[in-house]
């Protein structure tokens, strides 16, 4: 089973707007999607990727805007005749029929002759390892196993465009960790154009080739992950991504430069940055003994592999969080340095952009290796 | 410990009470049928069966047997045809006038069957001298009549199914390349397929013991077997009524046992 590509994209949205009543579920969406690729819409809940997806699959019409699969355009097409299977996130199984009537459901209102069905059943229940389930009804397997079926039922149609809501939500956490390596490995076997929703930044790092951040209902951000986690085109995106996600804190004239309250003495951008806000990575931050921007502990997060210090920066109210690895038990108050990484990011205060390419004269006195204070 | 005790013991007596109480005259009749003397007198003198052969035998009974079932069971088939749409846009569609429309459909099942009965009789007489159609006493008058008794179970039953249905899956049929009308039939009807087994069985059951309002609306040489009940209690009082009623009663409580087992009535009622 697999899907010869095409030379165009895959999927190739144009200005898409959904509007329910008054509220804007979906206000200007452009995206793009190559053959093959897999492609997560993230977001909080209410950011309008469901509703994307929705309109991708023709279960929603789209008040404007035009859908593009493989080059034709279905955004008037009903759901049937748009060549795009689906994996809903309460997998919508059919309880009254069986698991292998629910597979060949689709091949059966296609009109697929009934040895041909035979097959493509018996492939799809053993790519998903469902061999020996498919007398059962829904109600008598593992919510695991139903997310299986519905996995086969998606792939069994063999559309080259494949859309998955939340599949993983209703499952525990060890479970989501298999099916999502599983789910990966099978969009690449079958070289699957994949659009994924999800609101577990994990899931989609981790996943996707493209990672389109929603917010509002508009694309905060299109890119992929790691260009995401390194260069956040909005104070939005630097918030979402990340365990913790990136700090900010607001920049204020001072002497020589952009400083943080509390702490004049240290001059971490160009005077023309106050006002705007700096991000850091809670990872990239060094705890030092000696130099480095001073700060106090106010909180500390024990997680096993790691710790997450919060810092109250000089005499200030801004806070850092700082990832140390292992266990780091600093009461609270101790006074600590923080060395900050040669990358800084730089937010605009008014529109929330990310400010490229600013000079970073003072990296030089952050950039040491040790680890003095936690050991 | 003692007082959660004393509850359950409470508990457990009044449901019993409850159940004997509903219980004791389908036992009583159950009873009488098979007494041999013609006038009902406890103790009983003896046992017999000649009563159920001459329920067998009495004519009014078997012509009213048959029409019953027939206008149980084409009323019931209307009545789901037209409820099963009406729920449907009930629970699905804001229409205007939504609740009062709902109010509307399940009025009948809280109307007294005398006043039902007087208002169909009116309205079907007004109907022929309009339309000098004869309505009145005619099956199709008979079966519309009771067409409107089944459509509350339908509509009720029907309703609740509905409700806790995941639409989901009639999306994932459309996508997955079946039309509405294969959607409707492949997954939707089976979907609340308890739910429609039931209303068929409570308005099949609503119809066939309706007395009231069809003392109303049948014609001569046309009797339901509740009326022709009614009409040979008038002269006699011997166990022929009660071994007919325990005919009834037999069929009846089969059908739900036959039921049952498909689908389970517990869970939807």
């Amino acid at each position: 089973m697999s899907f010869a590509s095409h030379p165009d994209d895959a999927i190739r949205l144009a200005d898409v707007r959904k509007q329910f009543g008054d509220t804007a579920a979906l206000a200007g969406v452009s995206l793009k999607a190559k053959p093959g690729s897999f492609v997560v819409l993230l977001g909080p809940s209410g950011c309008g990727k469901s509703t994307l997806l929705r309109v991708l699959a023709g279960l929603e019409q789209a008040t404007s805007g035009t859908i593009e699969l493989s080059g034709r355009d279905v955004s008037r097409l009903p759901p049937a005749q748009r060549g795009i299977s689906m994996v809903f996130q309460s997998y919508a199984l059919f309880p009254h029929l069986s698991v292998a009537e629910n597979i060949v459901f689709g091949l059966k209102a296609r009109g697929v002759p009934a040895a041909d069905r035979a097959a493509r059943l018996k492939d799809a229940a053993a790519l998903v390892g469902l061999g020996h389930l498919l007398e059962r009804r829904p109600s008598q397997l593992s919510g695991g196993q139903q997310q299986r079926v519905a996995l086969a039922r998606a792939i069994v149609a063999q559309a080259p465009i494949c859309l998955m809501d939340e599949p993983l939500s209703n499952l525990d956490a060890k479970l989501r960790n298999e099916m999502r390596r599983e789910i990966r490995a099978l969009q690449q076997r079958l070289k699957l154009t994949m659009v994924y929703v999800t609101h577990d930044q994990a899931e989609a790092m981790s996943m996707a080739d493209q990672v389109v951040l929603m917010r509002d209902g508009h694309v905060e951000q299109d890119a992929s992950p790691a260009e995401l986690y390194a260069r956040p085109a909005t104070r939005f995106a630097a918030t979402f991504i990340g365990t913790p996600p990136m700090s900010l804190v607001r920049l204020t004239a001072g002497e020589g430069g952009a400083v943080l309250e509390g702490a004049p003495g240290h001059v971490l951008a160009p005077a023309q940055a106050a006002g705007q806000w700096l991000g850091v990575r809670p990872e990239e931050i060094v705890l030092s003994d000696a130099e480095g921007l001073p700060a106090g502990i106010a909180g500390a997060e024990f997680l096993g592999g790691e710790t997450v210090l919060s810092c109250v920066i000089g005499t200030g109210t801004q806070v850092l969080q700082v990832r140390v690895p292992g266990l780091c038990a600093l009461p609270v108050g101790t006074p600590v340095r923080l060395r900050l990484p040669q990358t800084l990011h730089l937010f605009d205060d008014a529109t929330g952009r990310r400010i490229e390419d600013f000079p970073s004269n003072l990296a030089s006195p952050f950039s040491s290796k040790d680890n003095a204070t936690c050991r | 410990m003692n007082a959660v005790r004393f509850g359950r013991y409470a508990l457990n007596g009044a449901a019993g009470l409850s159940l004997g109480f509903i219980l004791l005259p389908l036992i009583f009749v159950t009873w009488l049928a098979f007494f041999r003397q013609e006038i009902p007198s406890f103790p009983p003198e003896g046992y017999s069966l000649q009563w159920f052969t001459a329920a067998a035998n009495n004519k009014p009974f078997i012509d009213g047997f048959v029409l019953s079932l027939e206008v149980a069971v084409v009323s019931t088939l209307i009545g789901l045809a037209l409820g099963v749409p009406a729920s449907l846009a009930l629970v699905r569609h804001r229409i205007p006038l939504g609740p009062g429309v709902s109010t509307l459909l399940l009025l009948p099942l809280v109307m007294p069957g005398i006043v039902l009965g007087t208002a169909t009789y009116v309205f079907q007489i007004e109907v022929e001298i309009a339309t000098q159609i004869p309505v009145m006493g005619s099956l199709g008058g008979l079966i519309a009549a009771h067409t409107l008794v089944v459509i509350p179970w339908v509509v009720r039953l029907v309703t609740a199914s509905l409700a806790g249905f995941d639409r989901s899956i009639e999306e994932a049929a459309q996508n997955l390349g079946a039309g509405p009308f294969t959607t409707f039939w492949r997954v939707t009807l089976p979907s609340i397929r308890p739910g429609l087994v039931a209303a068929a069985l409570f308005g099949f059951v609503t119809s066939f013991g309706n007395l009231e309002m069809s003392l109303f609306l049948v014609g001569p040489g046309r009797t339901t077997l509740p009326i022709a009940i009614l009409q040979y209690l008038e002269w006699k009082i011997d166990p022929t009524v009660a071994a007919a009623s325990l005919i009834q009663i037999v069929l009846i409580g089969a059908a739900m046992i036959v039921t049952d087992r498909y689908v389970k009535l517990s869970r939807v009622v």
